[in-house]
């Protein structure tokens, strides 16, 4: 059986991604998305019991750093608000979140 | 012979003996710029007027005394930057239109390293945008063109910088490498290209795509200059906390090493159908190479590889789901609805794979898939020094040809991409030229063994002449 996603998991998935998509993307996507999602029906049939998965690549442990300023990385506030679209007395300006729409 | 297709050893020997300075170099590469690139695209942003202000600051302290190349090694060579490295001050656009107006704050460590060695950075290279892509055509801007064949893509995701060095705009192009998007562009146009071990060179100040799987290589046209390279951008960064306290080597002192007694292992399971029948006879010609040459020829078996591409194709979009989340248009860029078809299937893909109800299925399933494959490497890796491939199952192939089909352009990294998964080192090398078209072959070593992988690529070098062939343009 053919793994398909259907148009209303398109339209979930896009949600939780912040993705606004046209009606003719959610056809187009919802095609070329469940042909890789069947792909991965390939992974079913390895044995993986017992098999620790890799969450980490270097395997490294403890790696920290003292908890001190370093000033040369330190961005001035104009250089850090200079590729917004939208700021205002030295803040990032964004929709509002509680304002009922 | 064109000043700007010197290797880099002879560029810097040659500012060294005073034959030419670094302003005569610049100018050449800028020129050969204006000349070629309105048939390749292979740059996005050229950085003219600071390059030549570098160059004449290079000239000056060249003057004074030839002692700062031992502080400088790569003073005076003009390079180019994968569009993902962050350049203070040089437009960066990751290949993408949403931060089409992105001028960085600071630097990647590399290029704060590259610029702390005397380059000369000539400008930022196109690529598939957020290195979603094995060909290039996935650039928001327009796709960069094989210079070997117009008609033909130069390989993705570093498709400018391939091209870039191939048609001699640069001596050195910085590439990323997150399942092919260095060592295919260098086979496909028929130059060096190193992927790293993952955590040997810094990730700090380049635009995320996997970051489990995201490899900080460069493209050259000779082994040599591509050691020379290594011995630069490689080392422990605390701004990277998956960077290795592993010492970093001097590659470029370590090259001349014979080859005699090496073992090679060849994976049955890279050699079967579907591969052209040509790049299989090219491929196992150059080993025969290596073995007149004294190395011995093993075959070995590396049984996970038929699932390496869904297993990396349920990772790699989960991560990228994760960090392209940071795009929302507010501290930089445009609204999300500008994203391309590509970087949307893939940031879909990955918000499915890890949602509630499908996590442990897939993204926990393809995790464990990840140990496997990383112990299949790990295993033949015992028995045999380096692992040798063919880079591509195919020759370069044309434009629009796999475009149409996302999973068959996925396909084409089936050699490529299992490096990753495992995170092991691996270099492409040349191999020969099918109807003028390049070919190359990938040596994949154990964890931090460059200096091995160099030497069997300056052994196998020395022999042959692929890498003098250079494109018609």
């Amino acid at each position: 059986m053919k793994q398909k996603l259907t148009k209303e998991e398109v339209l979930h998935i896009a949600k939780l991604a912040n993705l606004h998509l046209t009606d003719e993307e959610v056809i187009k996507f919802q095609k070329q998305l469940s042909e890789v999602v069947d792909y991965f029906r390939k992974l079913d049939k390895v044995n993986t019991e017992n098999v620790k998965p890799v969450a980490q690549l270097a395997e490294l442990t403890n790696v920290t750093m003292p908890d001190r300023v370093d000033e040369t990385r330190v961005l001035k506030r104009d250089e850090a608000l200079k590729n917004a679209n939208s700021t205002k007395d030295g803040y990032f300006k964004v929709k509002s979140l509680f304002n009922p729409e | 012979m064109e000043l700007y297709y010197l290797t880099l050893e002879e560029a810097i020997k040659g500012l060294k003996k005073k034959s030419f300075s670094a302003l005569e170099l610049t100018r050449a590469c800028l020129e050969r710029i204006k000349s070629v690139d309105k048939k390749i695209f292979a740059f996005l942003t050229i950085n003219e007027e600071e390059a030549l202000k570098v160059a004449k600051k290079a000239d000056v302290l060249i003057k004074t005394s030839l002692d700062i190349f031992n502080q400088k090694p790569l003073l005076g060579i003009p390079i180019a930057l994968k569009d993902l490295f962050t350049s203070k001050d040089l437009r960066t656009t990751a290949g993408a239109k949403i931060i089409s107006n992105y001028i960085p704050p600071y630097d990647a460590t590399v290029v704060k390293k590259l610029k702390k060695a005397g380059v000369i950075i000539l400008g930022k290279t196109n690529e598939d945008a957020w290195g979603h892509g094995s060909s290039g055509e996935n650039s928001d801007y327009g796709a960069t063109k094989n210079p070997y064949d117009l008609n033909r893509v130069p390989g993705g995701s570093s498709s400018g910088s391939g091209a870039a060095v191939a048609a001699g705009e640069c001596f050195m192009a910085t590439g990323t490498d997150t399942g092919s998007s260095v060592r295919l562009p260098a086979a496909f146009c028929n130059l060096i290209g190193l992927k790293p071990t993952y955590g040997r060179v810094s990730r700090y100040g380049i635009i995320a795509m996997a970051s489990s799987f995201d490899s900080i290589g460069h493209i050259t046209r000779t082994v040599y200059d591509n050691a020379k390279i290594l011995e630069v951008t490689a080392g422990k960064d605390p701004y990277d906390a998956t960077t290795s306290m592993v010492e970093v080597p001097k590659y470029t002192s370590l090259l001349k090493k014979e080859i005699k007694g090496l073992k090679i292992g060849i994976p049955k399971e890279y050699f079967v159908e579907g591969i052209d029948k040509r790049v299989k006879v090219a491929t196992l010609t150059a080993i025969k190479k290596l073995e007149l040459m004294g190395a011995k020829i093993l075959d070995v078996s590396l049984p996970h590889t038929d699932v390496a591409m869904a297993c990396y194709y349920v990772l790699v979009p989960s991560e990228v789901s994760s960090n392209l989340a940071r795009f929302d248009g507010i501290r930089y860029g445009n609204k999300r609805e500008i994203f391309g078809d590509e970087a949307k299937r893939r940031i879909m893909l990955g918000t499915y794979t890890l949602s509630a109800g499908y996590y442990d299925a897939y993204y926990l399933k393809a995790a464990k898939v990840r140990r496997l494959i990383k112990q299949d490497f790990e295993k033949v890796l015992k028995t045999v020094d380096v692992i040798v491939t063919p880079s591509s199952p195919s020759v370069p192939f044309k434009i629009g040809e796999k475009a149409k089909n996302p999973l068959q352009m996925y396909l084409s990294d089936i050699f490529l991409c299992p490096v990753n998964i495992a995170g092991v080192p691996s270099l492409n090398v040349p191999c020969g030229f099918i109807d003028n078209l390049p070919v190359g072959m990938q040596i994949i070593g154990k964890h931090f063994n460059e200096n091995l992988l160099y030497q069997v690529g300056y052994a196998y070098e020395q022999v042959t002449n692929w890498h003098t062939k250079r494109p018609n343009l």
